[in-house]
């Protein structure tokens, strides 16, 4: 019996088989030659024990192959119906087999371990199910993907990301150091780090005061300066200046692994370079965008896919011809010198409003000092890109390359702005410096005078106990900083709502309703509504972040305000692209500029940590206030650590391993293994190369045209 | 969701997911768009088959120049009239969605260009592509001269063994390089 009994597996196996032979591109083991005539649902029970190990192995095979087929029949390019079919077939003979397959005792274990991977799977996909729930503004952002197409949706996903990336730093400042200080740290009022100066106390709660980051706001977590530098808070034994530290270090982390993993990502899915050995296919079977929905837009695409076609055919026969190259290379020279010229004007003009406003602090108050630095900023963020674009006209370049040269100089700009603000800042943080020695000097007098000149080593006068608003405080210079950058980032914040108020909606009313009683057609003429400005969003966004990460280790509370920034911007702009702008006429894109933008937030992201890194590793932290006051440096809280929290053997391998003689030869392997991976990528390249033309020569030397897949088979 | 979760039922869904790329939630709402389609004396929404006009009054599709054979591709109707079951709706998202792979997508892709329905794009499968993206007025259209030197560059890039063709394996090598595809060849309800 047990020979004979063992053909139905096989029977299934084989009846099955048939079935799909025709429709799989492979097919698992021959069928034996048996009864095909037999019953198929023969509900006989195939017992383990009357199968050899090798008829077994044969049947586990079997039931794994039906396993793959299951897995793998989303990916077929099959209707439904036909997928249906093969499933349940697959699922009953698995069923019916799998559970035969465990050996005697082995077989509860074996049942056990296949229910519990089919609830994983459940869950899997469940999980996933929830976690694609979770995506906010889904609606919104395909919404806009079919009205303007998804180079304008794409700075809204871009801006989505950020947001994610900004709530995480959120978490992590506002869990790791404000909360703890807030809950577990000495209140508001107790020394004199965070209590506001007798002098400063009645006008603590003004409005004027509040909105310019002083008073209340300035003496609160919000800010570096109201921390404390014990060692350890609360019945935790929280290290609270460690804690701050390691945020501050944390974030700047984060930030560069989750940039690198996402260019990483961007450059795996499109590919190997190959920019233009395929253009014209490209334009062809790729240039459609599914997701328009809006009968205008398309309009608008047909009109840009039938530009771009004549232009590609145009350039195809125009590429041998070259005449004026002289002139067009002198008009670049030309062009470049220009917006060099006006990059070092507009440098100059920031650096000398900032100082003259230096000069004049004690005439105009804050609040007008600001106003001047960053309306200037805001002005030549604005009409710098307008001549720019100008100047552009003289290049005379394909129209991406332009749109990337334009990028590059916008760039520039604000890269140029940002660090000549830094720039005036170091001067004043020098300057605080100085004012700090002075305190600290007249300190030593006033604690002096409060013993009547009585100093003495063993002085058992009582303590004098002094309100903390009365002591002398120094100018903490971190606050200081940590205020600017609040400043600059929420005068930024109003000016572009304000560009976007009047700029985009205000223009649309006008153009709406002037057009009743005006001259011409404002809409189709001068005037028209605005498109919405794609690369000037996202250079902003990505320079808003460059600030936000400059000064999150000064201002705590920065993350949050950008977490809000963005959450707001995310509505408004939302409502004001369907509201006010039509969709564009050249239609970019976006998946070419994506790793463009990448690498941009990625430069920005290391010259923003930059000046943080200087600041903390040469200046000395003000002797008075926020988590490392009375250090000598601010990481030396980290050597602290490494004595007192640590074993003592802990702290020798480390100071073994920060051995210049042990990080040099290690930073030289580093070195050493980038250019090996560089030189193994680009012999793989040569490789590739070579073995597409092998290919091509090799098909064309055949005769009948290479049948390559059996794919179809499938489409037939 | 209420109703409409109840008249699909679980064991069903669960196996839409299993052979689909759409999560639990898109399945649901294609339920209900589709049901929205039909008529009222039409209840059955599982069994029902659609006429093409019908389907494209959807505004997903409406725009689409492509949404004809669109219709006809993944149609299982045996008079080829591109009428669509729910299942054939199901398929058509599914191959459209955001985490169907490269290969599903070129293979739809490449049945949608065929016009003749022939398993190669010859000339004139290309040059009623190229009209279909070009619009249907005439100043957008192109000429006769410069629709020649096209087909004859597509030709060249892709059309690996010469034959005046592309077959689906070379129109997958080439869209395989390019970055643009999957993000474009997409349709979300």
């Amino acid at each position: 019996r047990g020979m004979r009994r063992c053909s139905p597996k096989y029977k299934v196996v084989g009846k099955v088989q048939g079935h799909l032979t025709h429709l799989l591109c492979h097919s698992p083991e021959p069928s034996e030659e048996d009864d095909i005539d037999e019953e198929v649902d023969e509900e006989e029970e195939v017992r383990p024990e009357s199968l050899s190990s090798e008829e077994l192995e044969k049947l586990k095979e079997a039931v794994d192959e039906r396993k793959k087929l299951i897995q793998a029949l989303r990916g077929k390019p099959w209707p439904i119906k036909k997928k249906c079919v093969i499933l349940r077939e697959s699922q009953e003979f698995v069923e019916k087999y799998e559970g035969a397959l465990g050996k005697g005792k082995g077989r509860k274990l074996y049942a056990y371990k296949v229910l519990m991977s089919k609830k994983w799977m459940k869950f899997q996909r469940d999980f996933e199910n929830f976690k694609t729930a979770c995506i906010p503004w889904e609606m919104k952002i395909k919404e806009i993907e079919s009205h303007f197409g998804s180079s304008v949706a794409s700075y809204f996903i871009f801006l989505r990301w950020m947001y994610g990336i900004n709530m995480i730093l959120f978490c992590l400042t506002f869990g790791l150091v404000m909360v703890p200080e807030a809950l577990m740290g000495r209140p508001y009022g107790t020394i004199p780090r965070k209590t506001v100066p007798r002098a400063e106390a009645t006008s603590a709660m003004d409005f004027a005061v509040l909105w310019d980051f002083g008073g209340y706001a300035q003496y609160s977590v919000l800010f570096y300066g109201y921390y404390n530098n014990q060692r350890a808070v609360g019945w935790l034994k929280f290290r609270m200046p460690l804690s701050y530290f390691l945020v501050g270090v944390g974030t700047v982390a984060y930030s560069y692994m989750v940039v690198i993993r996402t260019m990483a990502r961007n450059a795996n899915e499109s590919g190997v370079g190959d920019d233009n050995s395929f253009n014209f296919n490209w334009r062809m079977f790729t240039s459609w965008d599914y997701l328009i929905g809006n009968p205008e837009t398309a309009d608008n695409k047909f009109a840009s896919i039938t530009t771009s076609f004549k232009e590609a055919i145009l350039e195809e026969q125009e590429s041998q011809k070259d005449d004026n190259i002289h002139l067009t290379r002198f008009l670049r020279v030309l062009a470049n010198f220009l917006v060099l010229c006006c990059l070092a004007g507009s440098g100059y003009l920031i650096y000398f409003v900032v100082r003259r406003s230096q000069k004049f602090s004690q005439r105009d108050s804050n609040i007008e000092k600001e106003i001047h630095v960053n309306m200037v900023m805001s002005l030549l963020g604005m009409f710098c890109p307008m001549l720019f674009d100008v100047i552009s006209a003289l290049e005379n370049y394909h129209p991406r390359v332009a749109l990337q040269w334009q990028l590059g100089r916008i760039f520039a700009l604000f890269l140029g702005n940002l660090y000549t603000f830094i720039i005036a800042l170091m001067d004043e943080i020098n300057l605080k410096r100085e004012e700090e020695n002075i305190i600290k000097f007249n300190i030593t007098v006033w604690e002096a005078s409060l013993f009547n000149g009585t100093v003495s080593v063993n002085s058992t006068a009582p303590p004098v106990t002094i309100e903390p608003a009365d002591v002398p405080r120094g100018p903490c210079w971190e606050t200081m900083v940590g205020q600017e950058f609040v400043r600059l980032i929420i005068s930024d914040t109003m000016t572009t709502y304000i560009t976007l108020l009047i700029g985009d909606f205000l223009r649309a009313v006008l153009v709406r309703f002037l057009n009743y009683c005006w001259c011409w057609d404002l809409e189709a003429g001068f005037p028209s509504y605005s498109e919405f400005d794609v690369s000037g969003n996202v250079l902003g966004l990505i320079f808003n972040q460059g600030m936000i990460w400059m000064g999150a280790f000064y201002a705590p509370c920065l993350p949050a305000l950008n977490v809000l920034r963005l959450h707001v911007s995310m509505y408004l702009q939302c409502w004001a692209v369907m509201c006010c702008n039509v969709p564009q006429e050249r239609v970019f894109k976006a998946s070419g500029s994506n790793n463009f933008y990448m690498a941009m937030l990625l430069v920005i992201l290391f010259l923003s940590t930059l000046p943080a890194i200087y600041t903390i590793v040469t200046i000395p932290p003000s002797f008075d206030c926020g988590p490392f006051s009375g250090k000598q440096r601010m990481f030396d809280v980290i050597q602290e650590t490494l004595e007192s929290d640590f074993p003592a053997w802990f702290g020798k391998v480390f100071s073994y391993a920060s051995n210049p003689g042990l990080v040099l030869p290690f930073m030289l392997l580093m070195v050493l293994a980038i250019y090996y991976l560089q030189s193994t990528s680009k012999s793989y390249k040569e490789a590739n190369m070579e073995l597409k033309k092998k290919l091509q020569t090799v098909v064309q030397n055949m005769f009948p045209p290479l049948v390559q897949q059996s794919c179809f088979n499938v489409y037939f | 969701m209420g109703t409409t979760a109840s008249q699909l039922g679980k064991d069903l869904l669960s196996e839409y997911q299993e052979l689909t790329f759409l999560t639990k939630q898109e399945i649901l709402l294609a339920y209900k768009r589709f049901s929205e389609l039909l008529g009222k004396d039409e209840k059955d929404v599982l069994h029902e088959r659609v006429p093409m006009d019908r389907i494209l009054t959807l505004p997903e599709l409406k725009s689409n120049p492509f949404r004809k054979r669109i219709c006809y591709v993944f149609s299982t109707s045996d008079s080829k009239n591109g009428s669509l079951t729910f299942e054939d709706f199901l398929d058509l998202l599914s191959a459209f969605s955001d985490s169907a792979t490269m290969e599903i997508k070129s293979h739809y892709a490449f049945r949608i260009f065929d016009f003749d329905d022939d398993g190669t794009l010859d000339c004139g499968d290309l040059e009623k592509l190229v009209n279909c993206l070009t619009g249907e007025t005439d100043e957008t259209k192109l000429t006769a001269e410069e629709m020649r030197q096209l087909i004859s560059n597509i030709l060249e890039e892709s059309d690996i063994d010469k034959d005046g063709t592309v077959n689906l394996s070379e129109f997958q090598h080439v869209i395989s390089r390019s970055p643009d595809f999957v993000s474009s060849f997409k349709i979300v309800l």
